[in-house]
């Protein structure tokens, strides 16, 4: 099958054309690419969302803390408020939040995870997905096809603009990661191909010049909390583009627009540790402790 | 591109590039000592000694030494592991000049006290290069089987490697030399496209003027 990750906007029209979802298009055009049964493609990325999955619980443990002390035991706070009925905007986002902080503090702390698309940007797409799975009672088989959809927006940002917190700031790693979680919650939430690109613009404008900015350079301050926003971002872009809420600016405009921010940010902003949080007396403080006692030299 | 560099690969973290490319490049050093190291010195680059400690840099290589793979949840206590195996382990800074800012310089020695000097960068999502075996320079994935035929530096010796190789209907993906001086000591890199037997490397080996050879599977 013809599909090439070019432009979203010719794949939401394949998909529209073909009346079916554009997670199935991916899967058939993949497994012709591996030269694979669609059966093992599907089988590998349900491997995939198993480690998903399998990361939320010990990412929620109190003690959980990265090697440097930065990060760990916030996903357990999130969860706590939640199970108490403590938050303010219920268990979907709640439990979002809690699944994105878990994730994303298991991988600070040498846990096992999916880079999706990068490992700093590893929990804001499980944390969607398994959301949808678990407090809007989405099948297991849909979850692990939204992947698909979500790969495919995640290879056209890669071939047009870039994934990289060093070539194009946080907007292109967590800012890409909530794009592409967002165009997999409308496609969960049955919502057409031109919503599921509506999201994708949306989810990307509303990140636009976000900076990397690591303290110490390490994948835990603020990546921790922005893997939060970024799946709250992908709600609220989901949640407008399925309530019929159009994107003035086209999805694939929206990613070169991302290319073109990156490329205009400085380089003390592309995840050097030399500008952002990560050059607050605060982060210089952290860093002298932490390299002080960390590096090798 | 596949969907699988978008989701994947599954790791241990917090980094691809300091903690899943530092693994890889441990393993395929492993790989190409052909047996585990009882003594490793790992000379840590740039980035890499600087917050290597804080992605677990050390212990991602020294758990590809002990050939764990880069998604191995043991790999945070690869540390303590090599010493209950009897792997001495020593880690320290090292300045390589132009080295890409994600480097390892490892010096490996095996139980017979075979040595072996490898140097790699991690080069981003997991991706390495080595770039150096026993000061020979090489460019090397990892991604494929790879064919590194060390040999006399003269004329025939890449038609009849290439030829051998033919014989069995393997593509080459890659294909790069490097010589020490003209007529001296020369090393050939293959990245094959299929799947290659240790009888292939036999075959080359047993080639007139081929001085050693070793067949690197994927890792």
């Amino acid at each position: 099958m013809q599909l090439e990750y070019t432009s979203l906007a010719a794949l939401l029209d394949a998909a529209e054309q073909a009346g079916k979802p554009l997670s199935e298009l991916v899967l058939a055009q993949q497994a012709e690419e591996l030269e694979q049964d669609p059966r093992q493609v599907y089988d590998r990325m349900a491997r995939c969302y198993q480690v998903m999955a399998d990361g939320v619980e010990p990412g929620c443990d109190p003690a959980l803390r990265s090697t440097s002390g930065l990060t760990g035991g916030n996903a357990a706070k999130m969860k706590a408020a939640v199970q108490a009925g403590r938050t303010l905007t219920g268990p979907v986002l709640g439990g979002a939040l809690t699944r994105a902080l878990a994730i994303s503090e298991l991988n600070a702390a040498m846990g096992r995870i999916v880079a999706a698309p990068t490992a700093g940007s590893c929990g804001i797409l499980p944390a969607a997905l398994l959301t949808m799975e678990q407090e809007k009672s989405c099948a297991r088989h849909a979850c692990v096809m939204a992947l698909f959809t979500a790969s495919a927006v995640g290879l056209v940002i890669a071939k047009n603009a870039c994934l990289a917190g060093a070539q194009g700031g946080c907007q292109a790693e967590c800012g890409s990661a909530a794009a592409m979680a967002a165009a997999a919650i409308v496609e969960l939430a049955g919502g057409s191909p031109k919503m599921v690109g509506d999201a994708v613009a949306i989810a990307l404008k509303n990140v636009l010049g976000l900076v990397c900015d690591p303290v110490a350079g390490l994948v835990e301050v603020p990546c921790v909390k922005r893997n939060a926003a970024g799946v709250a971002g992908a709600f609220v872009a989901a949640e407008l583009a399925l309530a019929g809420i159009g994107s003035v600016i086209p999805p694939d405009e929206a990613i070169l627009a991302m290319k073109r921010v990156g490329d205009a940010m400085s380089p003390a902003l592309k995840e050097t540790a030399l500008g952002g949080l990560a050059a607050t007396p605060t982060a210089c403080r952290l860093r002298d402790q932490l390299l002080g006692r960390d590096a090798w030299q | 591109m596949n969907v699988f560099d978008i989701i994947g690969p599954v790791m241990i973290g917090p980094s691809s590039s300091h903690t899943a490319g530092a693994a890889r490049i441990g393993g395929v050093a492993r790989a190409l000592l052909g047996a585990q190291p009882v003594r490793a010195d790992i000379g840590l680059h740039g980035s890499f000694a600087r917050t290597g400690r804080g992605h677990g840099t050390d212990k991602a290589i020294v758990a590809g030494l002990l050939g764990f793979a880069p998604d191995d949840t043991r790999l945070r206590n690869a540390l303590d592991i090599a010493a209950e195996q009897g792997m001495q382990v020593e880690i320290h800074p090292v300045e390589i000049d132009g080295a890409h800012p994600n480097t390892a310089l490892l010096h490996l020695e095996t139980a017979g006290g075979r040595t072996l000097e490898v140097q790699g960068s991690s080069v981003g999502g997991g991706s390495i290069r080595i770039t150096s075996i026993d000061g020979m320079e090489v460019q090397l994935t990892g991604e494929r089987p790879t064919l590194i035929v060390v040999h006399q530096d003269m004329p025939g010796i890449i038609a009849a490697v290439t030829e051998t190789v033919a014989g069995w209907q393997l593509n080459i993906g890659s294909f790069r030399l490097t010589r020490q001086s003209r007529g001296g000591t020369a090393v050939m890199a293959l990245e094959m496209d299929g799947a290659v037997g240790q009888e292939v490397a036999a075959a080359v080996s047993a080639l007139p003027h081929v001085m050693h050879v070793t067949l690197l599977q994927p890792v």
